[in-house]
């Protein structure tokens, strides 16, 4: 025994961490797998059905007509966040790369807002966007633009898209750190070389900066992407988890949330587990498909130099 | 000359991204030291009188301490263990060749793009069955699990810049392999403790979500669950509100503030290669 364990010395390194992730991160992902195949009483198992709380999800009423409209909300959440932080954030991170102290102010600025909890900035908004008293509202009427303040949180119209600018101010720092840091691992040779060779500046964008970064581009969607569709405490926190107004912020996760757990504003009951691990797994699918298909396209997209 | 314009232009861009960046964290620390009228009334200047009152208030009154004192506990609970846990287990994965090796790395970083989230109801039925619903160990359990993944890759990658020479030559002296590992390559990776910390310290102060589901006893919440519970209750009074949320933050900004380099290290060290 005593030779076999000195023959092993790893399994007792390894063993702690294995433990821990084992039981309180593997376990409870695989078996949401199965959990879906199952018809539940509460929180109690009862007997294995198949597909039909997948078919419940996506073809039956009530859950058809909430589960569509929520991943079109997360999906637009997703998209309208990648093309503000693939335009805006890329922008932003080429002007942070410049060698000038004023440019690390301009950094740390930025990346501020995203050690806010979500609960206050979803707090913080609630409270600046208040069309009587809040900052935002005031500040509108101030500079003579009253006709703008409006309870964008509370029209069907406007909630969502409020939602996802929150985020977004929450969230901005995080793609530009990273893309700034892509561009610092971009060789300097590689522009002087191409400034040699008669380049401008577009030229030294669309030729060196942007193939070159196209791999973290990928890699920050990718994690935008996940985070996105996992989305909840703001909406939660903001509209509840009904997605005030009339289901129109509802995302996945509320969504989710409710059909486990019930809903606190409304009172309704929860406990239909069965339906929300098929929820789950949708989602993890979609997490999984979108991870596995941009890490294909990065790994295409990476260049040796 | 439009290039000149053309600069101008870019630093007033920046300048009023800034601006909509800090300013409303300003106002929320200027609006904790009012009252509620002149919030209301003068949402823009700096308070006439600067009193810690609500913040006084909000800290007793309000329970904040309690929050606070708990969610300290679960944080640097769960930093000890993660921190022992994947060290150990990178050692392992970086510095031995066994079968396995490659497959246990893969499962481990498998976990960086699985949210943990969609494990919840089995969890939740787990944390159940190990009587663990409204505890503590409930929320330090889940928060070092789910902070494996992230800190292994950072581990594993530390350790293997580590010549091995270093561990052969302690070998030879007569140091045991739990030795070696205390001795010699943990102080080496220093660094690399500190950017793991860090990265999983911020966004388990700030989940929202586990202490939700887990959660019951007013005694054991955490800040951002307590926050939530006291935003019902003192819905109109904003100056606590402003007070309760600047408390909910400021750990974490002052941590940002004073190490922002192994902040940006840690949360790009995923992201970018090379």
């Amino acid at each position: 025994m005593k030779k076999w364990i000195q023959k092993h010395p790893y399994l007792f390194f390894l063993l702690p961490g294995v433990i821990l992730y084992g039981l309180f991160m593997i376990y409870p992902l695989v078996s949401a797998l199965g959990y879906s195949f199952f018809s539940w009483d509460g929180f109690i198992r009862k007997e294995f059905i198949g597909f039909e709380n997948f078919r419940k999800v996506l073809r039956e009423y009530p859950y058809k007509e909430k589960f569509w409209k929520a991943l079109g909300h997360n999906a637009k959440f997703f998209l309208t966040t990648f093309i503000l932080q693939t335009t805006i954030g890329l922008y932003i991170a080429i002007q942070l790369n410049k060698e000038k102290p004023v440019m690390e102010f301009f950094q740390a600025v930025y990346f501020l807002t995203y050690t806010l909890s979500m609960v206050v900035v979803g707090f913080l908004w609630l409270l600046l966007l208040n069309p009587n008293w809040g900052a935002v509202s005031q500040f509108l009427s101030l500079i003579g633009l009253e006709k703008w303040v409006a309870p964008w949180l509370g029209q069907e119209s406007t909630a969502l898209n409020t939602i996802i600018l929150i985020n977004f101010w929450r969230w901005f720092g995080y793609p530009v750190l990273v893309f700034k840091a892509g561009l610092q691992s971009i060789p300097q040779e590689l522009n002087e070389a191409a400034i040699v060779d008669g380049a401008n500046k577009w030229h030294l964008f669309r030729y060196i900066t942007l193939p070159l970064l196209k791999p973290t581009i990928i890699m920050v969607t990718i994690l935008t992407f996940i985070w996105d569709f996992n989305a909840f405490e703001l909406v939660f926190v903001m509209q509840g988890s009904s997605g005030n107004p009339h289901y129109s912020t509802d995302l996945l996760a509320t969504f989710f949330y409710r059909t486990a757990f019930g809903d606190p504003t409304t009172g309704a009951a929860g406990g239909n587990i069965g339906v929300a691990s098929a929820i789950a797994v949708v989602m993890l699918i979609i997490i999984g498909f979108a991870s596995y298909f941009g890490i294909r396209i990065m790994q295409k997209s990476e260049i040796e130099y | 000359m439009t290039k000149k314009i053309l600069v101008v232009l870019n630093y007033m861009f920046l300048t009023i991204l800034a601006v909509i960046s800090i300013y409303p964290i300003f106002i929320m620390f200027i609006s904790s030291f009012k009252t509620t009228p002149e919030i209301f009334f003068n949402p823009f200047n700096l308070p006439k009188k600067w009193n810690f009152q609500n913040f006084i208030k909000v800290w007793n009154e309000a329970n904040f301490k309690v929050y606070f004192l708990n969610s300290v506990l679960i944080t640097i609970s769960s930093l000890i263990i993660l921190l022992f846990c994947a060290s150990l287990a990178a050692y392992a994965l970086a510095k031995f060749n066994f079968k396995f090796n490659n497959l246990v790395f893969m499962i481990f970083l498998a976990g960086i793009m699985i949210p943990i989230r969609l494990g919840i109801v089995p969890l939740f039925i787990l944390m159940r069955d190990l009587n663990l619903l409204d505890t503590r160990l409930s929320l330090i359990f889940t928060y070092s699990a789910s902070g494996m993944p992230m800190s292994v890759f950072l581990f594993t990658g530390f350790f293997k810049t580590i010549p091995s020479e270093l561990s052969d030559a302690a070998r030879v002296d007569g140091c045991n392999e739990f030795q070696i590992f205390y001795k010699i390559m943990l102080p080496l990776v220093r660094p690399a403790l500190a950017t793991v910390a860090l990265v999983n310290f911020v966004p388990w102060w700030n989940d929202f979500f586990f202490p939700l589901l887990f959660i019951r006893s007013d005694s054991l919440k955490t800040i951002q669950l307590g926050m939530t519970i006291f935003f019902g209750q003192y819905m109109t009074d904003w100056a606590s509100l402003f007070a309760g949320m600047v408390i909910a933050s400021i750990p974490m900004i002052i941590l940002y503030l004073l190490m922002s380099k192994q902040f940006i290290s840690g949360l790009t060290a995923g992201a970018v290669k090379g």
